[in-house]
């Protein structure tokens, strides 16, 4: 462990590589965050299956590459059909689960993913897989900080989508309906939007959402049918930390977990990595309880 | 036949069928064990979960840190540990009756005490967090838990550790083990029963309905979810403490913090059976133990992606619980008075 | 007589929007002290303020000259200050006994009382509370069954049950059939003083407020307006201004 910061300090570039590394995929948490506090802010429903829903927008990709279709195309594809995924779970589970207490949708959505993590593992095995792009590898101070170009593409998409999804909310019809029924969900039903609806697309956009994160998360990084549970926990990591309805922070506590994740996956090992995001969580929840002592309230 | 003699009766059978049933069934004494141990798990989750409605992701951890604590005092008392757990096969410790059951006690003694003193320090840290933030907080400890044994080399890391070996033949063993499950699974519901027939049930059920107003009454709300979380601790280390001697052979993710399998299927038998009664997690991880048992070699792979859908099921459709069901069904047997006119307002209302 | 609850110069804000602005009273002890003002006026605002829901912004709040502005609702509740809700709240799926007897007062309890059973005793002063609010009839029936009204009444009774020296009570007429007024506020007289708990209330209907307090408090757009006996508040121009001048300005538009 000594040794790796002292590896840190020998090589600053090391530093920029974690760093920029920690970007891209800190860029794509903050993407898949961003749906878990869209579902959450308007239906309230807090969805553990939201890495599973990443992992299999990252299969579908995946697969698509297997049939030489390039992942880049994919990534459409794969927020299609998240998207009709979205509004089947939606029918079929949610609608049910949503006024009832919050445990309900929170285990119903465990259940969710246990059944999506063994669906996955069955059709694919547990072996590590990636989309290969095969773009350039870029490197950079002589060969010392490499950085692959569907990195770069990732972060632009990733920037890209989440400008549209922006966009959609605040000028479309659509949006403002179902930012009016997260306000005031009875007022909106009186006022006549039809909330079931509202509910039904706003769960389909977080899964078309999710499925483009999980196309990028297969171009950049690695997916397995069991890491759906660590892209759930690092999503629930940055909306705590951000806050409900806070864009910005959202931005930012995705690439500072994308950064210290990596930073502390060089520095502990390989092996407590997924420790350190879980680590992340309990400090952020320990945090969140002090500020909200100070204001006299639990964190709920 | 009064309640009180089909009471009577009820405790009888369950006597007969934990002393008896291993000697008539004796191909299935670790699977009856194991349903003890169940009944344990849902007994112990219910304490919060249903009592309180603060439903833990995590209560698996309890489990896991006296199975540990257990096996560390086993093999600290006679050996060095690390030596121990470094040497391949690890199995070489060869104990007189008299060590083992000494090493046996004290380990599930400490145990007990050393998961109750995580119980206090991890309540303080997560009892203020209501809600979700509260199932995914005790979530998180418990992964993370998991991980960090595993990393522990002087413990055994990611290999486990074997446990010292029982000085006896293999079915006294298995029958000795048997018998101390069935004992604390009784113990701990002796325990509940005792609980909940005091203040602490009302305050626990004040909790759940509202906190906010049990707050505004004045009621030690951080006291009683810290006692009753504490009391789970301690039976869930002596059970992780048993269970780890059990099987003989222990590591962290599978067996001492298996957060996916026992884990949730606390929950899921809570929920089976009835959230917040007494008798509901003993049906529910019963008819669960049961169907997990009859179906799950039968299932090739697929049995997980059943548990999922059960869970989905269980929720969406089934909130209530077997017993939940029953008190809806015949309030007046459970000694709920109900208001006529409201009766027939509701069923008006449905008819509507 | 000294006070039991003394405010001072507290101010809070939400955002941009100030609900109370500088504001200090007096609670005195075994009196009757009544809060009134128009709608958004910062009642309830104060009253969370006092029962420990928020921090405040500037200012110090004294219960038995104790300093509890940065206490916890709970600990706060121990010292014997209890509040009730505008929107009653109760444990609605137990039977009103079983809210009762939850209700006990915790001030001195230790870690033993937790797992004992009820006295007799308890039960029996359940009970009585229980008659004293006429709900003796309905004690077995679950409390989320009763009507709004009844709700209220239980509420009353477990607030009651908790022996509080100071009992905040936020709007206890509001939604109660009005025949059924005067008893209840023969029953909060009777609080004050065959059990000697001195009783701070928010009150909309002017008639209560006048018949019940003794001292009275207006509050109109977050600041304190006028204080004084019934008599006085109700003649003060200021106060009549405050709320005849709302309506009609809502008359003229």
């Amino acid at each position: 462990m000594l040794d790796n910061i002292y590896l840190l300090i020998q090589a600053p570039l090391l530093n920029v590589q974690i760093l920029l590394d920690g970007l891209f995929v800190g860029s794509i948490f903050a993407l898949a965050a961003y749906g878990l506090a869209l579902v959450w802010g308007v239906m309230n429903v807090k969805n553990l299956a939201q890495g599973d829903f990443v992992i299999m927008g990252g299969y579908t990709a995946w697969l698509l590459s297997t049939w030489g279709i390039h992942p880049i195309f994919g990534l459409p594809i794969a927020m299609v059909l998240m998207f009709g995924f979205g509004w089947v779970v939606y029918v079929v589970i949610i609608r049910r689960v949503i006024d009832k207490d919050m445990f309900t949708s929170l285990l119903a959505t465990f259940g969710l993913a246990l059944v999506i993590q063994q669906l996955l593992n069955l059709a694919f095995g547990p072996e590590v897989q990636v989309a290969e792009s095969h773009f350039a590898i870029n490197s950079f101070f002589d060969g010392l900080v490499t950085v692959a170009n569907i990195k770069f593409i990732s972060l632009l998409l990733a920037a890209g989508l989440a400008a549209m999804v922006v966009g959609f909310m605040k000028f479309s019809r659509m949006g403002q309906a179902i930012r009016a029924t997260a306000q005031d969900a009875r007022a909106a039903k009186v006022m006549g939007i039809d909330t079931d609806r509202i509910y039904a697309f706003t769960f389909s956009l977080n899964a078309a959402i999710c499925g483009a994160a999980g196309a990028l998360i297969s171009m950049i990084w690695v997916i397995q049918p069991f890491f759906g549970i660590g892209h759930s926990i690092r999503s629930f990591v940055v909306v705590t930390a951000a806050g409900l309805g806070n864009l910005p922070g959202v931005i930012i506590a995705g690439l500072s977990l994308g950064g210290a994740e990596l930073y502390s996956g060089f520095v502990f090992g390989a092996e407590l990595q997924q420790f350190s995001v879980v680590a992340l969580l309990v400090i952020v929840l320990a945090v969140r309880q002090v500020q909200q002592r100070r204001h006299r309230q639990a964190v709920k | 036949m009064s309640i009180a003699q089909q009471k009577i009766l009820l405790y009888a059978v369950i006597l007969v069928l934990g002393i008896g049933g291993p000697l008539i069934f004796p191909n299935y004494t670790f699977q009856i064990s194991v349903l003890w141990v169940m009944i344990l798990f849902a007994l112990t989750w219910d304490i919060l979960g249903g009592q309180m409605g603060y439903n833990s992701l995590g209560n698996i951890f309890f489990f896991g840190v006296g199975m540990y604590t257990c096996a560390l005092v086993q093999v600290g008392l006679y050996t060095d540990v690390s030596v121990y757990t470094s040497a391949t096969g690890g199995a070489n410790l060869r104990l007189t009756p008299e060590e083992y059951f000494i090493g046996l006690g004290l380990g599930a003694f400490a145990g007990a005490i050393v998961a109750s003193i995580f119980a206090v320090i991890f309540g303080w840290v997560v009892f203020g967090l209501r809600g979700p933030y509260f199932a995914i907080g005790t979530l998180g400890f418990t992964l993370a838990a998991g991980e960090l044994v595993g990393a522990w080399e002087w413990v055994g890391g990611g290999g486990g550790i074997a446990l010292p070996v029982y000085p006896g033949p293999p079915d006294e063993r298995s029958l000795l083990f048997n018998f101390l499950c069935f004992i604390l699974a009784v113990i701990a519901f002796l325990t509940v029963k005792w609980m909940y027939a005091g203040q602490f049930g009302l305050a626990a059920n004040a909790i759940r309905d509202d906190e906010e107003k049990a707050e505004a009454m004045g009621i030690h709300t951080l006291r009683y979810k810290t006692v009753g979380w504490t009391i789970a601790a301690f039976f869930l280390g002596i059970s992780g403490a048993i269970f780890g001697n059990m099987v003989g052979f222990i590591e962290p993710l599978e067996v001492a913090f298996p957060t996916v399998t026992f884990g949730i299927f606390m929950v899921v038998m809570c929920l089976l059976g009835g959230k917040g009664t007494l008798w509901g997690p003993v049906v529910g991880a019963a008819l669960f133990h049961i169907f997990k048992e009859v179906t799950w070699t039968y299932m090739l792979g697929w049995q997980w992606v059943a548990l999922g859908a059960l869970i989905i099921i269980l929720v969406v459709f089934f909130q209530q619980g077997v017993m939940g069901w029953l008190q809806e069904k015949w309030p007046s047997r459970f000694g709920i008075t109900v208001d006529e006119n409201v009766v027939a307002k509701k069923s008006s209302e449905a008819a509507q | 007589m000294s006070n039991l609850i003394e405010v001072r110069n507290v101010s809070k804000s939400f955002g941009g929007v100030v609900a109370n602005r500088d504001i200090s009273l007096d609670v005195p002890e075994g009196r009757v002290t009544g809060l009134i003002g128009p709608n958004g006026s910062g009642k309830t605002t104060l009253f969370n303020s006092i029962v420990g829901y928020h921090p405040i912004d500037e200012g110090s709040i004294q219960f038995e000259g104790q300093e509890i502005s940065d206490m916890m609702v709970p600990e706060i509740a121990r010292l014997g200050m209890l509040r009730t809700f505008q929107q009653t709240r109760i444990y609605s799926k137990m039977d009103c006994v079983k809210n009762m007897l939850i209700s006990l007062p915790h001030r001195t309890e230790g870690y033993s009382s937790m797992f004992k059973p009820y006295g007799a005793e308890t039960m029996e002063k359940a009970d009585r509370l229980l008659e004293f609010v006429g709900l003796y009839s309905k004690r077995h029936l679950i409390s989320g069954d009763l009507s709004f009204g009844q709700q209220k009444l239980l509420e009353f009774a477990m607030a009651l049950m908790n022996e509080p020296k100071v009992l905040l009570l936020d709007e206890p007429t509001a939604g109660i059939n009005p025949t059924l007024i005067n008893g209840l506020i023969d029953r909060l007289r009777r609080a004050t003083t065959e059990l000697g708990i001195t009783l701070f209330v928010i009150e909309h209907n002017m008639p209560v407020v006048m018949n019940l307090a003794d001292n009275v408090y207006c509050l109109a757009n977050g600041r304190l307006l006028a204080h004084g006996t019934p008599d006085e508040v109700q003649n003060d121009e200021r106060v009549i201004n405050a709320y005849l001048g709302g309506h009609l300005e809502m008359e003229d538009h």
